[in-house]
């Protein structure tokens, strides 16, 4: 009964998004910002990836917001999973090849996410890319050898509350300046280099430094949960 | 062919996937099905949402060697994008989280055992029978009371 109830309102669902779709043109739509961005972005910013200049610049509230999302989740996943017993058996180690696969990758994901999370405002890329290869690479050793400690909690939770805070700090010296919260400052310099831009870097390096201790936190938490018996 | 041009079979692959993902949420039992199902139905809603401003051959919103490409694509939907991929991923780790919280409290995965439990929990921990079906009437619906009740009256 109730997979029927299921499939029938499947079917409604269906119904209702193609004929969505034979009345709605999607691809003429009438959105014009992006347009505007393009034309302006450049000047207005000084970073060559316009996707970094919506992202910090023009919508930058709005990535301070979905930051905190991610906190929240974070925090609720280190929340239900709770702390491990002192007694609780241990996954055994993983293989040669993961094991070995590893200690060879980390060094690399560690360069790749920052040279991603530094460029970010030059090539496709940026904080949140770079700080999710950050998480990786902390979370790969966990992987291989389950129950080490890389670094410990504390100091995790230290580096990405100090992010956050030069983040908002950023923000903030703006209004200082009399104008709104976080408008980028400092010279916009050469479109193209790698210091340019003002402060779009920095903001994007503390995105990537928080991203990356959050996402990479929730993962050893996730790792640390107790193997079922 | 008219229908099948490129524009189409996106926007079919990103409702399709939607679909998928909700079907997945609705019909299967699993709990680890039904997170895959959320997974699905984020994937469709980013291609969705990338789709609403495509234009056929527009170059990447970035500027290479002080070159402005003739035709740029919109960079909001993008930027909106890039921020609701990390996110899924965190709202993808707290639903393992809780998936593996409901794992070590019930034992089972499965939402039929694990509802089943849990309504035996409840009329345990309130002391009244099981709720039985709901089509039966109340006085012939007599379920013998269930040992967790006993054990605590007992103790």
């Amino acid at each position: 009964m109730r997979r029927f109830t299921a499939a029938l309102f499947l079917l409604g669902l269906g119904v209702m998004i193609a004929a969505i779709y034979q009345h709605i043109d999607f691809s003429n739509t009438a959105v014009n910002a992006g347009q505007a961005i393009n034309a302006v972005a450049a000047e207005e910013t000084g970073a060559a990836n316009f996707v970094t200049s919506v992202v910090l610049a023009y919508r930058g509230i709005d990535t301070l917001l979905e930051l905190t999302i991610l906190f929240t989740a974070a925090m609720i996943g280190g929340m239900v999973l709770g702390r491990r017993r002192v007694d609780a058996p241990r996954d055994p180690d993983a293989g040669f090849i993961l094991r070995t696969g590893a200690d060879l990758l980390f060094p690399l994901l560690l360069v790749v996410g920052l040279y991603i999370i530094l460029h970010g405002h030059l090539t496709p890329g940026g904080g949140f890319q770079g700080g999710v290869i950050l998480a990786a690479a902390f979370f790969l050793p966990l992987l291989a050898r389950p129950g080490i400690t890389l670094i410990d909690q504390r100091v995790v939770s230290l580096v990405e509350g100090l992010a956050g805070a030069t983040f908002i700090s950023i923000g903030l010296l703006a209004m200082f300046d009399g104008k709104e919260f976080l408008t980028p400052l400092l010279d916009k310099g050469e479109l193209g280099a790698l210091i340019s831009a003002g402060t779009l870097p920095i903001l994007y390096l503390a995105v990537g430094i928080k991203v990356g201790s959050e996402l990479a936190g929730l993962l050893a938490h996730l790792a640390e949960a107790e193997a079922l018996d | 062919m008219d229908i099948l041009d490129s524009n189409t079979i996106l926007y079919i692959a990103a409702f399709g996937l939607m679909l998928i993902g909700i079907s997945g949420i609705v019909i299967s039992n699993h709990l680890m099905r039904i997170i895959f199902g959320i997974a699905l139905l984020e994937a469709g809603a980013n291609l969705l949402l990338m789709l609403s401003t495509y234009h056929e051959g527009a170059a990447a919103p970035i500027i290479v060697d002080g070159n402005v490409p003739a035709m740029m694509a919109d960079p909001v939907p993008q930027a909106l994008v890039l921020t609701a991929i990390v996110i899924g991923v965190g709202i993808l780790a707290l639903a393992l989280s809780l998936a593996i919280r409901v794992q070590r409290a019930y034992g089972t995965l499965d939402m039929r055992e694990v509802r089943l439990k849990l309504e035996q929990e409840i009329s345990a921990d309130a002391g009244i029978d099981m709720p039985s079906s709901s089509e039966k009437p109340a006085d012939i619906a007599k379920v013998p009371l269930n040992s967790v009740v006993q054990q605590e009256s007992g103790s």
